[in-house]
């Protein structure tokens, strides 16, 4: 899994129908000094997350249909959680 | 899921039989602000996509699951057409 920040959303009328019904989100992975790492990524909403929250992301295809509850969709990352806060041992 | 836009196709008449029928479509991955980002791929198209559309994908194994119950050999799948995507500014 991955710490990302919810930056925006995509809506898209015309997509698999497994897709319906959940949000697509636009999430910034993020360094953990909380810089952005790479380019943002579009995860489909298992926990109901918005725009400005720091999220856990998984990239994983099995994690990401079982979180979001539609098994065999073609989805490859999902928000699975929304982060209260981050502890670093050490730094 | 990723970005991208459609920017052409590929014909293929000697192919694995079960992409017999199958759109193979060139998408040009994308970054948040809708420019050019990282090299062109060929993925197959679940969702009825055209040139010059801006798209969303999926990869690796699930890329074959819009075509279930059929198993076919494909790594990008376009999954959805983008009306329009929203970040608000910082």
């Amino acid at each position: 899994m991955l710490i990302g920040r919810v930056i925006g959303d995509v809506v898209a009328t015309q997509k698999v129908p497994s897709h319906e019904g959940r949000k697509i989100l636009v999430v910034q992975p993020l360094h953990r000094d909380g810089a952005d790492r790479g380019d943002p990524i579009l995860a489909l909403d298992a926990v109901g997350a918005g725009v400005g929250e720091r999220v856990l992301l998984t990239t994983d295809g099995f994690s990401a249909m079982t979180a979001v509850g539609r098994p065999n969709s073609p989805i490859d990352s999902a928000v699975i959680g929304i982060i209260d806060s981050v502890d670093l041992h050490g730094e | 899921m990723l970005l991208g836009r459609i920017i052409g196709n590929v014909v293929c008449t000697m192919k694995d039989s079960a992409l017999v029928g199958q759109k193979l479509l060139i998408v040009q991955p994308l970054d948040r602000k809708g420019r050019d980002k990282g090299r062109p791929v060929i993925a197959l198209d679940a969702v009825g996509a055209g040139t010059g559309e801006t798209i969303y994908w999926c990869r690796g194994k699930e890329a074959s699951f819009p075509f279930l119950p059929a198993d076919l050999p494909t790594e990008a799948t376009i999954v959805g057409i983008v009306n329009s995507v929203n970040i608000p500014a910082n």
